[in-house]
C-alpha cells in the first residue's frame, strides 16, 4: 500500500466517523445534552456542594416544567381555558403519596395491610407515581366528558369545579388528614437513601421531567396530535374532516391531567408534607402564569417560562406577601405588552433557526 | 341502488323548520347542483349529508346504510368528503399540515404508537405525507405546501380547500359555494378543475351555487330549494325556463317576464 492510499483510506475513514457523529448528534442532540445536564446535577448534589435550599429550587423548576407544559397542552395547543390544573396535582400528590406510605413505611392510614418494606421503594416509587398520575388521568375525565358538549367560559367554570371538587372531597376525609394535611413522606425518600445513597427525588423529577418533554413533543409533533391543534383552529372543520374529535380531547385532557398528577406526586415528596389549602385556585394560577408567561402553544415557551418563574419567584421571596402583588401586576404589564408570551406559538427553534440544524425535528 | 339517497327529511332549529319533506337521489357519477335564494336551507341540507346534523324526521342512505347514527368523522370515513361555504382551514398550519391532519381517521396508527416512536408510527407517518405531498402535486399546489392557506390567494386557498377534501378519498364530494366570492376568471379555472377533479378521481358531486355560470356549465341535474323545500328538480335547461324558479328567485312573474 503506498502512502498516498494510505492517506486516502485515512482521510475516508475520518470522513466517515464525522458524517455519522452528525448523524448521531443531530438525531439525538437534545436528548445527549439533557443526560449531561442532569449528570452535572446530579455530580453536584451527590458531593454536596450545593446548599439544600437551591436543590430545592431545582427540584421545584423541574415539577414546574411538567405542570406548565402539561397545561399548554390544553391552553395553548387545544385554544380552551383550564383553570383547575391544582386539582389534578392534588389528586397526583395524594394517590402517590398514600401509597408511598403505605407501602414503604409502617404508620400510615392503612396500618400494615399493605406493608411490603422499605427496600422495595427504590425500584416501585416510579411506579406509586404513575399510579397517582393514572387516577389524576381518570380525574381528568370529569373534565373531558364535559368537553365533549361545551368549550370556552363554560368549560373553564368546569374546570374550577373540578379544582374545588378535589379540594373539598380531601378536605373533608379525615382519614387522611382533612384540612390538617398529610405528612412523612419523607420516611419514604430516606428510606431509598438509605439503601443506596444517591439523589433519588432530584433522579426521579429529572428523568419525569425529561420524559414529559419528550412525550408532549412527540404527541403535538405528530398528525395524531395536531388533530388537537385542528380542534383550536376551527372545531367544526375538524369534526367534518375526519378527526375524532371526541377520542382526541380525551386523550388531551387525560395526558394533560395525569402529567400534572405525576407532578403533584413529586411535589408532595419534596415538600414532605401535603394539605388541600395547597392545591386551591392560587396554585392553578400559578401555572397558568407560567403558560401565558411562556406562550401558549410553545413547548420549549413552557419550559423556559417554568424556569424564570420559579427563579423570579425564590428572588421575591424576602417581599414577602408583596410578591402576590408584583406577580399579578407582571402579568397585567405582559398582557398588555406581550400578550402573545415570550415565545408566542413558536419554538426555540423558529426564533433561533440555526438551532435547528442542530436539533432535527426527528430527536428528542 | 343510489350511492346516496336522503328520504323525506325534516329539520327544525326550535320552531323554525329549516328543511321541509326533502328527498334526493344521487347515482353514483353525477353531478347535481342545488339552487336556491338565500336561507333556502341549502348548507343546512349539506351539514346533515356529512352528519353534522342528525335530522329531526327522515333517513339518509349511503351505499344502501342509514348514516343517522353515526358522527361525522365517522361519515367522513365512509367516502363523504365536503368543503364550507366561508373556507374553513387550519390556519395555523401549514397547507401541508391541513392535508395530512385531514387523513386522521386511516393514519393506522394511535397514541400509544405516538408515545413510543413505534416502528408502525414512523413508517404510517411517512406515508402520510407522501399521499399529501402527491395530491398537492396533482393539484399544482406543491409550492404552496410550506404555506400558511390565509396567507394564499383566495382562489389558491378553495383549491387547498378542495385538496383536503380530496385526501379523504372520497366517494362523494359535497362542494359549498365554491365560487363564493371569486372573480370570472378564477370562476373558469375552478369549472375546470372541477371537471379535472371528477375525471381523475371518478367522484360523484353535489354543489350548492349561486353562480350560474358554474351550475349550469358543470351538472347533470339541478334541484331548486325554496324555503327548506323541491320547488323544481331537472336538467338545467329545465330549470332555466322554470316559471316557479324564476319566481323564487327574482320575487314575481312580472319581474321574471321583464327580465326575459
Amino acid at each position: 500500500m503506498t502512502k498516498d492510499e494510505a492517506q486516502r483510506s485515512i482521510r475516508t475513514f475520518y470522513e466517515a466517523i464525522i458524517h455519522w457523529k452528525e448523524v448521531i448528534m443531530r438525531q439525538h442532540l437534545s436528548l445527549i445534552l439533557y443526560l449531561a445536564l442532569c449528570l452535572l446535577i446530579l455530580t453536584i448534589v451527590k458531593q454536596e456542594w450545593l446548599n439544600p435550599y437551591i436543590q430545592i429550587v431545582i427540584m421545584f423548576i423541574g415539577i414546574n416544567i411538567m405542570l406548565s407544559s402539561s397545561l399548554n397542552l390544553i391552553n395553548g395547543y387545544m385554544g380552551e381555558f383550564s383553570c383547575g390544573h391544582a386539582g389534578f396535582m392534588a389528586v397526583g400528590a395524594y394517590v402517590a403519596s398514600l401509597l408511598n406510605m403505605g407501602l414503604f413505611t409502617s404508620n400510615s392510614v392503612f396500618g400494615k395491610s399493605l406493608f411490603l418494606g422499605p427496600q422495595y421503594a427504590i425500584c416501585l416509587f416510579p411506579i406509586t407515581l404513575l399510579a397517582g398520575g393514572c387516577c389524576a388521568a381518570l380525574v381528568g375525565l370529569l373534565v373531558a366528558v364535559p368537553s365533549f358538549r361545551t368549550r370556552g367560559d363554560y368549560l373553564a367554570i368546569i374546570t374550577l369545579a373540578v379544582n374545588y371538587i378535589v379540594k373539598s372531597s380531601v378536605e373533608n376525609i379525615q382519614a387522611i388528614g382533612g384540612a390538617r394535611g398529610f405528612m412523612g413522606m419523607r420516611q419514604v425518600i430516606s428510606g431509598m437513601t438509605d439503601r443506596v445513597n444517591i439523589p433519588w427525588l432530584m433522579i426521579w423529577i429529572l428523568a419525569f421531567t425529561g420524559s414529559t418533554i419528550v412525550v408532549l413533543k412527540r404527541f403535538v409533533g405528530s398528525t395524531y396530535g395536531k388533530g388537537i391543534v385542528a380542534i383550536r383552529d376551527d372545531e367544526i372543520a375538524a369534526e367534518i374532516m375526519s378527526v375524532n374529535t371526541r377520542r382526541v380531547k380525551l386523550i388531551a385532557f387525560m395526558l394533560s391531567s395525569g402529567i400534572a398528577g405525576v407532578a403533584g406526586g413529586l411535589f408532595a415528596h419534596v415538600l414532605g408534607y401535603i394539605n388541600p389549602g395547597t392545591f386551591t385556585i392560587m396554585k392553578s394560577t400559578e401555572i397558568m402564569v407560567m403558560v401565558y408567561l411562556g406562550g401558549m402553544g410553545s413547548l420549549s415557551g413552557s419550559v423556559l417560562s417554568a424556569i424564570l418563574f420559579t427563579v423570579l419567584m425564590e428572588f421575591m421571596r424576602p417581599l414577602q406577601l408583596f410578591k402576590w402583588v408584583l406577580i399579578p401586576l407582571l402579568l397585567i404589564v405582559l398582557m398588555l405588552f406581550r400578550p402573545e408570551g415570550i415565545m408566542g406559538h413558536r419554538e426555540l427553534t423558529d426564533v433561533f433557526p440555526g438551532l435547528r440544524r442542530l436539533f432535527s425535528s426527528k430527536g428528542v | 341502488m343510489p350511492l346516496f339517497e336522503i328520504k323525506e327529511i325534516n329539520h327544525y332549529f326550535g320552531g323554525l323548520q329549516a328543511v321541509r319533506n326533502f328527498s334526493l337521489k344521487v347515482e353514483a357519477g353525477e353531478m347535481i347542483g342545488l339552487i336556491g335564494p338565500n336561507g333556502a336551507g341549502k348548507t343546512t341540507i349539506f351539514n346533515l349529508a356529512s352528519g353534522f346534523y342528525k335530522p329531526t324526521q327522515g333517513d339518509i342512505f349511503f351505499q344502501g346504510d342509514s348514516i343517522l347514527r353515526l358522527q361525522p368523522h365517522q361519515v367522513t370515513a365512509l367516502g363523504i368528503a365536503r368543503t364550507f361555504q366561508n373556507i374553513r382551514m387550519w390556519n395555523s398550519m401549514t397547507v401541508l399540515e391541513n392535508l395530512c391532519i385531514s387523513q386522521h381517521y386511516r393514519m393506522g396508527y394511535g397514541f400509544l404508537d405516538v408515545l413510543f416512536a413505534t416502528r408502525n408510527y414512523r413508517e404510517k407517518a411517512k406515508s402520510v405525507i407522501r399521499s399529501a405531498m402527491e395530491l398537492l402535486e396533482l393539484l399544482e399546489l406543491s409550492a404552496a405546501a410550506n404555506e400558511y392557506p390565509k396567507n394564499l390567494p383566495y382562489g389558491l386557498q378553495r383549491r387547498v380547500e378542495i385538496g383536503r377534501a380530496l385526501t379523504i378519498n372520497p366517494k362523494l364530494l359535497l362542494l359549498d359555494e365554491p365560487a363564493a366570492g371569486m372573480n370570472p376568471s378564477d370562476i373558469d379555472r375552478l369549472i375546470e378543475l372541477i371537471r379535472w377533479i371528477r375525471e381523475r378521481f371518478k367522484l360523484t358531486i353535489w354543489l350548492i351555487e349561486h353562480q350560474m355560470k358554474v351550475v349550469m356549465s358543470l351538472c347533470d341535474r339541478l334541484c331548486v330549494l325554496d324555503f327548506g323545500q323541491i320547488i323544481a328538480e331537472g336538467s338545467p335547461s329545465e330549470i332555466r325556463n322554470n316559471p316557479r324558479v324564476i319566481k323564487a328567485y327574482l320575487g314575481d312573474e312580472e319581474l321574471g317576464h321583464a327580465e326575459n
